[in-house]
């Protein structure tokens, strides 16, 4: 049935952000572990797991994130699991993440001086020491910024659950625009929506930055 | 696990996946020289336009960048037809590729040119040297030189995202994928070699963009 574009439709996009921010959510939580991961691997002085830690970066970053979501959305069968659209999203969405989070904090790491390393080990810390007490509370400081930056990234891209039917803003955008015909209004609508999600994370990205390197 | 990986129907049809890989190409190589140009503009008209120009610059790389490029997509294909503006698929694609890259050029190009330390800009002048000497002589060649990796990366990122505009039916490599898999059925294996393409593409991006920082900024 056609009918107008009105306030309950628009009511609707924003109880399917829920969705949207909830996927985000679980990826980011998923894709952070999988980062710690690829990043203290990185920094690890053992070859065979740093070259691990380069190809998953590699690879993820060199797939689009549509592959690696329809591989995984026709791959859960194939595995056993139920062909669920939510779990194919949590899943890829966690995978691709972890690459641009890992990559994101290895970055952090390898900013602090190999200095502070050997002061470590001078003290007599052993590597996870080292690391725990002196490395990364300085590089938290330096990883907040892109983090939330990629965050922004991570919340724009679970838009393209949309396409294996994975219910959340933009998808509901395409329903609605099914049942009202009026396309520009509804995607507008969408876009107005994903906008005030994202450009206050944008702005306190920025401000932060902005704070660890002093005005430009 | 009793799945039986089947890929010869695939690989049968090498000569649409190549068709598939020439759109994505073409996609964008057409996208990176239009967004770039879009992007130079951009950012002289930031950092050097009038008032009203520098904030309309603003805000259009910030609606762009804090929106998805699915979205976009879906207001230009599907919304602009109810403005008057009727585009085909690959038309549409292009226009939202383009204004997407534009605005993270931008970006990149403000802060590559903002990066050049003021007291070089003043030195230039203080020799004599015309604010177009400077600009040619001083800023453009570092600001370069500092843009480019930031570029480089944005570049393949834009060659990925290709494969949204698959979303509306441009015959792009990803969309390639999903004839194949209507026809044979064979949907994980498709994907996964669709995938194995597309990082091969983006390894000659990475490799290219390399070498070519090499030629024209390493021996200066």
């Amino acid at each position: 049935m056609i009918r107008e574009f009105g306030w309950i439709d628009v009511l609707y996009l924003v109880l399917a952000m829920r969705w949207t921010l909830a996927l985000t959510v679980t990826a980011f939580v998923g894709g952070g572990l999988i980062g710690l991961v690829i990043a203290v691997l990185r920094v690890s002085r053992v070859w065979p797991l740093q070259a691990i830690a380069v190809l998953y970066v590699q690879a993820i970053q060199g797939t689009p994130l549509l592959v690696l979501l329809f591989v995984f959305f026709f791959g859960l069968s194939i595995v056993g699991l139920p062909v669920l659209p939510w779990i194919a999203a949590a899943l890829a969405f966690s995978i691709y993440a972890g690459a641009f989070l890992g990559e994101i904090w290895r970055g952090a790491l390898d900013a602090i001086p190999k200095t502070q390393w050997e002061a470590g080990a001078a003290l007599g810390l052993g590597f996870g020491e080292q690391l725990r007490h002196i490395i990364v509370p300085q590089a938290i400081r330096m990883a907040i910024p892109p983090t939330v930056g990629f965050l922004v990234q991570l919340i724009k891209n679970t838009s393209l659950a949309a396409t294996i039917g994975f219910v959340e803003l933009t998808r509901e955008g395409q329903l609605t625009t099914a049942s009202t015909f009026q396309p520009f209004a509804v995607y507008l609508t969408v876009a107005f929506l994903y906008f005030l999600t994202c450009f206050p994370l944008t702005q306190w990205s920025r401000r932060l930055e902005r704070r660890s390197y002093g005005p430009a | 696990m009793s799945y039986t990986f089947q890929f010869r129907d695939v690989f049968a049809a090498w000569e649409f996946i190549l068709q598939g890989v020439a759109m994505t190409l073409y996609l964008s190589a057409v996208t990176m020289v239009l967004g770039l140009a879009i992007g130079v503009a951009g950012a002289a008209g930031r950092l050097y336009g009038p008032k009203p120009l520098r904030l309309l610059v603003g805000a259009y790389v910030e609606s762009i960048r804090n929106t998805p490029l699915l979205v976009q997509l879906f207001i230009v294909f599907f919304g602009l037809p109810s403005l008057g503006v009727r585009l085909d698929a690959t038309t549409a694609a292009v226009v939202t590729l383009t204004v997407n890259l534009g605005a993270y050029a931008t970006e990149i190009v403000r802060a590559g040119l903002e990066a050049v330390p003021k007291a070089q800009v003043e030195a230039g002048h203080s020799l004599g040297l015309s604010g177009l000497q400077v600009f040619r002589h001083i800023v453009l060649f570092p600001a370069l030189r500092m843009m480019y990796p930031a570029l480089a990366s944005q570049f393949i990122l834009l060659m990925l995202a290709t494969s949204i505009t698959s979303q509306i039916a441009v015959e792009d490599l990803f969309h390639v994928a999903s004839i194949i898999q209507s026809r044979t059925f064979r949907d994980f294996e498709v994907y996964t070699v669709i995938g194995v393409l597309y990082l091969l593409l983006a390894l000659v991006f990475r490799g290219g963009f390399a070498l070519l920082y090499q030629l024209v900024f390493a021996r200066r």
